[in-house]
């Protein structure tokens, strides 16, 4: 794993590169540990207090621990009435967390997402990242078991 | 110039200008909370809002730039109605108990509901706003239960201190100033200079030097120059019966020409010492490893009489001045001569050159 | 029965999107060719005169937007706004990835009518994907030479959808929460680091390399005379077939829903459409015989907005759909302006307590002041659209409402 200094540095003379940096640590870390607010303020030369303000604007970026598997459920109109909210309680249920938090192993966060941009197939769930279509309360097993 | 039509009224104003301001120079008042002409326009607060004929959507006039032909109704019912449920939104936030606050009758929220006749809150739907307030900082207490995020202070800490200690955290509803890690501020950059409490429109930001000793309205404001060092700010002595229970800025051109109503930490909250019982209020003379109270006469006869003596006996260049940013640069320019000229000797230094 | 035409989407499924040679035999950087064998004025005048107006949702005339930056600017950006976060939104997103070259060939167009040599495509954090795809394309681009001396960049949203407002996004990439700028200035005179800066959705520049080829008479002459050319439509709800579609502008809405889309799922009967994403209108029955085009729908007090056509039928709770719609706007708010930080979380409030049968006809009073003044008094696009969906929905589905009010 790259340290968090050396991944931020790399975006160094990308101007306004602190969003594409925070994507790149999140991209190894899952989440934005501590050192990287200070470290981002002093490589692109804002304050601490505007690089936490930028890390806490973007809701895919989190100043929180989050797990390995980060499961996003969109709640966005089309996907709500194509079943979003049953889709929702199963995973809550299958995981025994509440969305917005991680199981005590560190392994999945739920969180809840607006619309991710394929809804020729709501209701849509993503794991880090990966879209999966039409999804059903049936299916969460067998998604979450592809989760090693 | 630029004509336009205010009220029904045709104004002109200098080209560049805004709504605003060429309502200001028409006289016409424009209700503002976001707005401050010494820092960054935000347009953010939707308060000064005014209807130009012909479109669709109000403008905000701070930022709204004047344009010839225009007409333009600041009170007209829309407007006033929009006003009055902004000032509604910003309620149904508010913890009001202007009963105890330390900015009563000088806030302009209470003011602008006062005007607008917003008695209580359309709004008051779901959990009412309840930040903890604790940040332990001996200078001034943070209640964002009364902040009506206007970013005043934000800006004022980035653009007229340079400190950048705050910032917005989150967004939408959830937004609030802090500091990385909404942590405190004895743990930022911050110096306690003060300015964001200056600007800051409402009572979320208010002196804890100053709790409890008067309302603003029951105080005299007096001008003076700070007396803690040689810049020489302008700061307003809030006196109420004799007694000085607070310092606040002055920030026009003219009566503030210094500084313009920026202070600094000492100058802003470090004036209690005026009435401590500690205060030296005479001349006191060691005789025997105790101090006695002694007239100003007897003290610098003294101090004459013993200053010839060690000349005589060790020589000028036994001797030297030290003197203090404290005294202005004519009380330096006084010290230097009389170190020169009267003792004798080039043995002058200055604090400030630490 | 009207038919498909494609203009944005000629080369989808025909050409291997990763493949820049496939771009090349089918036409590809003709179009570019061509517009920098002219001049930038005669480009723009090219361009205004075809009467493509922005497909981003503000119809905006694109020539005539380009015609406002200054010519003689040393420095200028053209910027892409692939932020689509409309829900129910995914046309741009078709569009990129069945052929990607063709929005770095209209991007480059636009470099030459405006002189400038730096582009970035600003894509939604949510199609980490398609940026991999779109890094691939430039690389190829750059390594065949077809772009010049223009060069593209592209930037990874982070989950805000009011960033693809055009100046929460360029304050974005510039680095900064996306909060809008007030305007003017217009990014066309000070955008992004405070140069000119031309902003355009993904569908307005791939639309672009067809009409500098075919020029500006053929592509008026498509769709309506007013908004000319397709637009690339997006089905989702409860119709048979959700699919995206590009359509002449004179489709309607009827066309859209039953011939396209293959009318209702399940044979049950239609209740409403929302078009132009979650910030887009209601809209009844008894409208659906309006044409898709910018000028109709506004006619109608709808919007074409993005192009995505929400169909809910018969047994949709209008009241539940509204309430989820307000939950989106709080959460995307940006909170800068004060009408709409707080006026999008208490409207969430009210129609949820509404949503759950507990309101009465003064929350209804107090929901509809609310919203008649956000539109009006909200700083940017967001807070000005987002009392849409509730207002609509009021007009033409008010039933719906009163069912649930408490009686007193
Ligand atoms: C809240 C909000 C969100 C927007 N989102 C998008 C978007 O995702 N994509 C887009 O192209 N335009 C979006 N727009 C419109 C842009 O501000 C801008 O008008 C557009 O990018 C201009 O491009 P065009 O002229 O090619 O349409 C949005 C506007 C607002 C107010
Ligand atoms: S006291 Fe001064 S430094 Fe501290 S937050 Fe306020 S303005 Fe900034
Ligand atoms: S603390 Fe005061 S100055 Fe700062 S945003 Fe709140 S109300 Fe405005
Ligand atoms: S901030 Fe103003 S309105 Fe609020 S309690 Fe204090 S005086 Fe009253
Ligand atoms: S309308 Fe909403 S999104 Fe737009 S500036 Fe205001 S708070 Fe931000
Ligand atoms: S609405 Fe869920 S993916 Fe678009
Ligand atoms: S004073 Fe004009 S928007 Fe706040």
């Amino acid at each position: 794993m790259s340290t968090i200094k050396d991944i931020i540095l790399s975006y160094r003379d990308k101007p306004g590169g602190i969003i594409e940096a925070y994507h790149a640590v999140q991209k190894e870390y899952n989440y934005l540990p501590e050192e990287t607010i200070a470290t981002a303020a002093s490589t692109f030369g804002v304050s601490e207090a505007q690089a936490y303000g930028v890390a806490t604007f973007y809701s895919y970026l989190s100043v929180e621990q989050r797990g390995k598997y980060i499961i996003r459920m969109c709640e966005s109109a089309p996907c709500h009435v194509a079943g979003a909210e049953a889709l929702i309680k199963a995973f809550e249920a299958a995981l025994g967390i509440m969305a917005g938090e991680t199981t005590a192993d560190g392994k999945f966060t739920l969180e809840l997402t607006e619309c991710v941009g394929q809804c020729q197939a709501t209701p849509v769930i993503t794991i880090n990242n990966v879209p999966y279509l039409n999804m059903s309360p049936e299916q969460v097993p067998a998604v979450l078991a592809l989760c090693k | 110039m630029i004509t336009l039509t205010i009220n029904g009224k045709e104004v002109q104003t200098p080209k560049g200008s805004t709504i605003l301001e060429a309502c200001q120079q028409a006289g016409i008042p424009i209700p503002t909370l976001c707005y401050d002409p010494d820092l960054r326009l935000a347009g953010s607060c939707r308060m000064c809002l005014v209807e130009i004929k012909g479109r669709p959507l109000y403008a905000a006039s701070c930022v709204a730039p004047a344009e010839n032909g225009i007409v333009v109704e600041t009170e007209s019912p829309g407007i006033v109605a929009a006003r009055k449920v902004i000032l509604e939104l910003l309620s149904a936030r508010h913890n009001f108990n202007c009963q105890v606050c330390e900015k009563n009758g000088n806030c302009k929220l209470q003011d602008y509901c006062y005007q607008y006749g917003v008695k209580e809150s359309r709004f008051n739907y779901g959990e009412p706003t309840n930040y903890p307030i604790n940040d332990p900082n001996p200078f001034f207490e943070r209640d964002y239960n009364k902040c009506i995020m206007c970013t005043r202070c934000v800006r004022a800490c980035e653009d007229i201190s340079i400190v950048r200690a705050i910032s917005v955290e989150n967004r939408g509803h959830h937004a609030k100033i802090s500091t990385a890690f909404d942590g405190n501020l004895t743990d930022s950059p911050c110096v306690f200079c003060g300015q964001c409490v200056m600007v800051c429109p409402t009572g979320a930001l208010t002196s804890k030097v100053s709790a409890g000793l008067g309302r603003s309205y029951e105080v005299d404001k007096v001008l003076t120059t700070c007396s803690y060092c040689g810049t020489g700010c302008t700061l307003e002595l809030n006196v109420k019966d004799d007694r000085v229970v607070g310092v606040t800025s002055n920030r026009t051109d003219t009566g503030s020409p210094v500084n313009k109503g920026a202070l600094c930490v000492k100058g802003r909250f470090g004036w209690d010492f005026i009435n401590s019982p500690e205060r030296l209020t005479t001349p006191l003379i060691k005789e025997n490893g105790e101090f006695r109270k002694a007239s100003w006469d007897e003290a610098l006869d003294l101090v004459a009489k013993r200053l010839g003596e060690i000349k005589t006996e060790f020589g000028a260049d036994s001797m030297a001045v030290f003197t203090s940013a404290r005294v202005t640069n004519e009380e330096n320019y006084i010290a230097q001569k009389f170190t020169r000229a009267v003792l004798g000797t080039n043995n002058v230094d200055h604090c400030a050159r630490l | 029965m009207i038919e498909e035409k494609r203009i944005v989407l000629r080369n989808a499924d025909l050409i291997d999107p990763e493949k820049i040679e496939d771009y090349l035999l089918a036409g590809g950087y003709q179009g570019l060719e061509k517009a920098r064998s002219m001049s930038s004025p005669d480009l723009i005048a090219e361009i205004k005169k075809s009467n493509l107006r922005g497909r981003g949702g503000a119809a905006f005339n694109c020539g005539l937007k380009w015609s406002f930056a200054p010519a003689d600017a040393p420095v200028s950006y053209v910027v892409c706004n692939f932020d689509e976060g409309e829900p129910g939104t995914y046309k741009d997103r078709i569009i990129v990835q069945k052929d990607p070259q063709s929005l770095l060939e209209g991007m480059a167009i636009c470099g030459h009518a405006v002189n400038s040599k730096q582009g970035y495509i600003y894509c939604r954090g949510e199609y980490p994907y398609v940026v991999d795809l779109l890094n691939r394309a430039i690389d190829q681009a750059r390594g065949k030479g077809v772009l010049g001396d223009f060069d593209i960049e592209v930037r990874m949203g982070g989950g805000a959808y009011v960033c693809g407002e055009e100046t929460a996004l360029i304050e974005s990439i510039e680095g900064h929460r996306g909060e809008p700028r007030i305007k003017p200035p217009f990014p066309g005179v000070a955008g992004l680091w405070a140069q000119p800066t031309v902003v355009n959705n993904v569908e307005t520049f791939t639309n672009l390399p067809s009409i500098v080829l075919n020029g500006a008479e053929w592509f008026a002459a498509i769709g309506a005379p007013n908004y000319p050319g397709t637009k690339v439509l997006t089905l989702t709800g409860d119709v048979t077939n959700r699919v995206s579609i590009e359509v002449p502008t004179t489709a309607t809405l009827r066309e859209v829903i039953y011939d396209f889309g293959g009318g209702i799922k399940e044979g049950k009967k239609f209740k409403a459409v929302q078009v132009g994403g979650t910030s887009g209108g209601f809209i009844p029955e008894s409208l659906l015989d309006t044409p898709i085009d910018f000028d109709s729908m506004r006619g109608i007090g709808a919007t074409l907005g993005t192009g995505a056509v929400f169909v809910m039928d018969e047994t949709r709770d209008i009241v539940d759909i509204t309430t989820r719609i307000a939950k989106f706007f709080e959460h995307e708010s940006c909170g800068k302006c004060n009408p709409c930080r707080e006026g999008t979380f208490r409207a969430y409030e009210i129609m949820k307590k509404i949503n759950q049968g507990q309101a009465s006809v003064q929350d209804i009073e107090n929901l509809t002041i609310l919203s008649q003044v956000m539109e009006k008094a909200c700083l940017c696009g967001l807070g000005q659209a987002a009392p849409s969906p509730i207002l609509t929905t009021l007009k033409h589905f008010y039933p719906e409402y009163q069912a649930r009010l408490q009686l007193n």
